[in-house]
């Protein structure tokens, strides 16, 4: 193969070759994982925006006893909704988000794997979050809870279509992060650029492919539980009726089967994220890298482990309780070490105060609170008494802001300035971090506190005289002033597109290859294929390293959209992959999906069958093999 | 207004069960505190040690220290598997402590999980010996009972925080469970598990009382109300078995047997209206028949427009009922 070094690197034939086509087309066809993971991550902070706004419907109304703000319908839409919103609509996406946006930028490729099919993954977790959101337009957003126990849910004690929203939603939402895994799993052993060993990679991607692993896993127990609700609701089949044979817990176990590994799929990667974000505020590379990767995929498999401790109280034979709770308390210690690792990182390195170290010390403590919660959850007769009342509710805030949204934030403060090419405001970023850690720890820490005063958990309202008013004040301040946090955040960020300090290609001095190109990054990512000779490319001359990794001389790669498959294990390169060009079959196929759930949805038979045989339709015209003209024919791949 | 003094917290236990579980609830807490005291003492002097030293060299300076691989290993290894199997024990030896009660079960109540109130049945040998009432549960002091569950219905799940741990209530399926009260006394009980529109009006309430009184509360619920004895509770009584009443409610002695809302052979009795709704009092019973849907929407009691002659009447009829 004759390949072409830097410096004669032509990079205006590269952005040629890459850049998005201007004008609508290019909108609605860029297979560009930047451009999409942008998307995802706005996508992802609207919804957490709705969900936080019915966050703060829900503590007004129990700010105080018998306060009728909303009533008894309008709550329960409204907490399962904010449930569905931040666990599917935020918590997910925004870390396929970021994943989508860093993972080539780090790994040294031009995109992720299958470019088309991640926009389809964008395309339809956006339009699957609109479906479930035009619920509310007719006043029947799913109503039973974000797990939908049966037989509540079933047709006769929920006749409206609010469940209906909610299982052929959720199924919409799965196609999207399911097809997005099979991308993610695929760039990690397929992307990498050369010398990027298994043991080099960045700690975001151990997380991302562990979580993406234990979604092609989980997710067939949520879509199967919510086909068979479905047919249930819709075919009065019986799959959860005990009266016919079915049983009320098939629905219960098959839920957490999923509903517990997605805790750690909505954590691992951000769990990935602080990983990689502490060693630069720590002037140090990370300490026990192995134990951190390892703790990773450890915490995934064992997740598939532990999922009957969401139903202690449901009579199941105590041997088998017993097996779970162990299984539950041992699943702390990969936490752990990771906590540990952090601790170390810090402890011998020298930590430097920016807003993103802050957040990530926030997180660090918010997510010791919510381990030690869940271990006493763990412990069967003590969770006898606390599940379904505001102890879980804390402990799973402490677990989900914690763990996901607060590196989230740090995240944003670090990686916003490589996406938009301006800094946001350290004067701000400690404001925003104060308010949302303060408010945080006021909103949830009493919450622990109303359970172990017996308040159970979604009740609309509650009688005066219970001993409930007090904490429940203090958690509804306390949740203002995170909504507050939050809101000063998008200030900051909206004032830094205009007013913020130019980033340059690595403000924080990191180590990691997406800090070696310009912010926001050329269209191509790379100009030359860099080559990998450590895990933090950008500081090995300051810690002598023996061998340098290769920036900006290489292979460059410029015949077409091209860039390496390397081996799965050490990063060989053995191919050069053509990746393809924008298309609009990801968004026509996702849209038809929708045209399809809405026929299901409304029971319009010919609507949906129109729509299933669109799909078939778009999909042929996705994978039509496409006529070459002479003139490209040189830029094919030379066999051999 | 709660029915009850106070909370029900699950550290102010009354009984035997709760009461293991609150021990261990204690330790448990006691450690979760430790663990997140020690853990955060050691960030904060990981963040702050050698600040000054730390701070003289420029930030472009990247480090590669030794030394903390130990610091995981222990502190994210063994420390912490030696806490957990600790706890794990305890944890086993209180779930099978609190698995049978102290002493035989006094008496067997089964109890049926309606949307959104409690059927209490006490089981007996002949038919007319039962006793069924609802959303209020009567218990001798110092002695277990044992609990059947089930449900009408969707998922429930029982709980009364100063007694025992919640059990579940699931369609297909019984579950028992045991309680025992060690003091006199009301304690308030709720449903726990999300059962749809009114979950939250869903609680009741467990009368502790000592053996004596227990066994002549029960005889005095198996006994029929006394028939009307002037002509304003006639009227009430006629009100209640020709109007639609009769169609869900049963009344002992009278010909109303309906089985879809709560028995009112004895609703002056109780304490509570509506599953822990309201205080039982005339006036909220007046007001709870002529507007239950404004009070307690969707429930299965519909709106009645009765004549104010014969709402009074009526009330004045199950006041009688004690």
């Amino acid at each position: 193969m004759a390949i072409a070094t830097a410096p004669t690197a032509p990079v205006g034939k590269l952005a040629r070759t890459w850049e998005t086509a201007p004008g609508l087309y290019g909108v609605l066809a860029t297979v560009d994982h930047k451009t999409i993971g942008k998307r995802y991550i706005v996508t992802a902070l609207v919804f957490f925006l709705a969900g936080g706004i019915e966050a703060a419907f829900m503590r007004t109304q129990l700010i105080h006893s018998n306060v009728h703000l909303l009533d008894a319908e309008e709550y329960n839409q409204i907490f399962t909704m904010h449930g569905v919103t931040m666990l599917f609509l935020f918590a997910s996406p925004i870390l396929s988000g970021f994943s989508n946006y860093l993972w080539p930028l780090m790994i040294g490729a031009r995109d992720m794997a299958f470019p088309r099919v991640n926009a389809l993954s964008y395309w339809t977790f956006l339009l699957s979050g609109v479906f479930i959101y035009t619920s509310f337009l007719i006043g029947q957003a799913p109503d039973g809870g974000w797990f939908a126990y049966v037989p509540m849910t079933g047709r006769t004690y929920s006749p409206g279509l609010n469940i209906d929203f909610y299982a052929l939603g959720l199924i919409f939402i799965t196609i999207s992060t399911t097809v997005g895994a099979v991308n993610f799993v695929v760039t990690f052993f397929r992307m990498r650029a050369p010398g990027m060993s298994l043991n080099r990679v960045p700690i975001i991607m151990w997380g991302t492919l562990s979580a993406s692993v234990a979604i092609i896993f989980a997710l067939p127990a949520l879509s199967a539980a919510c086909v068979m609700l479905y047919f249930d609701r819709r075919f009065g089949m019986h799959f959860f009726d005990a009266a016919e044979g079915g049983h009320p817990l098939l629905w219960q176990h098959l839920f957490w089967m999923f509903g517990h590994p997605w805790v750690y799929i909505i954590v691992l990667p951000a769990i990935g994220l602080a990983s990689d974000m502490i060693p630069t505020f720590s002037r140090r590379p990370l300490a026990g890298y192995t134990f951190v990767a390892l703790s990773t995929v450890t915490t995934a498999i064992l997740g598939f482990g532990v999922w009957v401790h969401h139903m202690f109280a449901t009579g199941l034979p105590m041997l088998a309780t017993t097996f779970f709770s162990a299984a539950s308390m041992m699943i702390a210690i990969p936490s752990g070490v990771s906590i540990f690792a952090w601790i170390a990182t810090i402890w011998h390195g020298r930590p430097v105060f920016r807003t993103p170290f802050l957040f990530l010390i926030g997180f660090i403590v918010l997510f010791v609170i919510g381990g030690v919660s869940g271990v006493m959850t763990a412990a069967v007769p003590f969770d006898w008494q606390l599940t379904d009342n505001y102890f879980v509710v804390a402990h799973l805030h402490y677990v989900l802001i914690g763990i996901n949204v607060f590196p989230v934030f740090a995240a944003l403060y670090y990686w916003l300035p490589k996406m938009t090419g301006r800094m946001l405001s350290e004067r701000y970023g400690r404001w925003v971090f104060w308010l949302m850690f303060i408010g945080a720890n006021l909103a949830f820490f009493p919450m622990h506190i109303s359970g172990m005063l017996g308040m159970p958990r979604r009740i609309y309202t509650y009688q005066a005289g219970l001993g409930w008013d007090t904490v429940n004040l203090i958690t509804s301040i306390g949740a203002y002033v995170f909504a507050l946090g939050v809101l000063l955040f998008l200030v900051d960020f909206f004032r830094s597109l205009s007013v913020g300090p130019e980033a340059g290609d690595n403000p924080w001095d990191a180590p990691t290859l997406e800090w070696s190109v310009s912010s926001p990054p050329p269209p191509y990512n790379f100009a030359v294929i860099p080559t990998v000779r450590s895990r933090h490319p950008l500081w090995e001359g300051r810690l002598d390293e023996e061998y340098h990794t290769l920036i900006g001389s290489g292979p460059v790669l410029d015949r077409g959209r091209e860039t390496f498959g390397t081996s799965a294990l050490d990063s060989d390169p053995f191919e050069i992959l053509q990746m393809p060009e924008d298309s609009l079959w990801p968004l026509i196929l996702a849209a038809m999906m929708t045209v399809t759930f809405y026929g299901l949805l409304f029971g319009v038979w010919w609507l949906a069958i129109l729509g299933l045989v669109l799909v078939i339709l778009s999909l042929a015209g996705w994978c039509w093999p496409k006529l070459v003209r002479e003139d490209e024919m040189d830029l094919l791949p030379e066999e051999g | 207004m709660a029915m009850t003094s106070g909370s029900p917290a699950i550290f102010g236990t009354a009984g035997p069960a709760a009461h293991q579980i609150a021990v261990l609830g204690w330790v448990l807490t006691i450690i979760s505190l430790a663990v997140l005291l020690v853990v955060s003492l050691i960030l904060l002097v990981a963040l702050f040690r050698q600040r000054a030293a730390r701070a003289e060299q420029p930030e472009s300076v990247v480090i590669r220290p030794n030394g903390s691989i130990r610091l995981i290993v222990w502190g994210g290894i063994v420390v912490p598997a030696i806490i957990l199997i600790c706890a794990l024990l305890f944890t086993l030896f209180v779930q099978s402590a609190v698995a049978t009660p102290p002493a035989t079960p006094v008496a067997t109540i089964r109890i049926v999980g309606h949307r959104w109130w409690w059927q209490v049945i006490y089981t007996a040998q002949s038919p007319d010996q039962q006793v069924v009432t609802a959303n209020e549960i009567h218990v001798p002091v110092g002695q277990p009972v044992r609990l059947e569950l089930v449900s009408a219905d969707v998922v429930h799940s029982f709980w009364v925080p100063k007694l025992a741990g919640k059990t579940d209530v699931i369609p297909g399926q019984q579950n028992t469970m045991w309680m025992q009260a060690d003091k006199p006394g009301i304690y308030w009980g709720e449903c726990a598990e999300y059962c749809g529109l009114q979950h939250t009006h869903m609680d009741l309430l467990v009368v502790a009382q000592s053996p004596a009184d227990f066994r002549h509360w029960l005889d005095q619920q198996r006994q029929p109300p006394p028939p009307p004895t002037d002509p304003v509770t006639a009227t009430g009584e006629r009100v209640f078995t020709r109007q639609a009443c009769a169609a869900c409610h049963t009344v002992g002695g009278t010909p109303a047997m309906g089985t879809i809302g709560p028995d009112l052979t004895h609703i002056a009795s109780r304490r509570t209206i509506a599953a822990g709704t309201l205080p039982n009092t005339p006036g909220n019973l007046a007001g709870w028949i002529a507007n239950a849907q404004g009070i307690k929407p969707g429930n299965d009691m519909p709106t009645m427009s009765l004549p104010p002659g014969d709402l009074q009447a009526l009330v004045a009829w199950l006041e009688t009922l004690q």
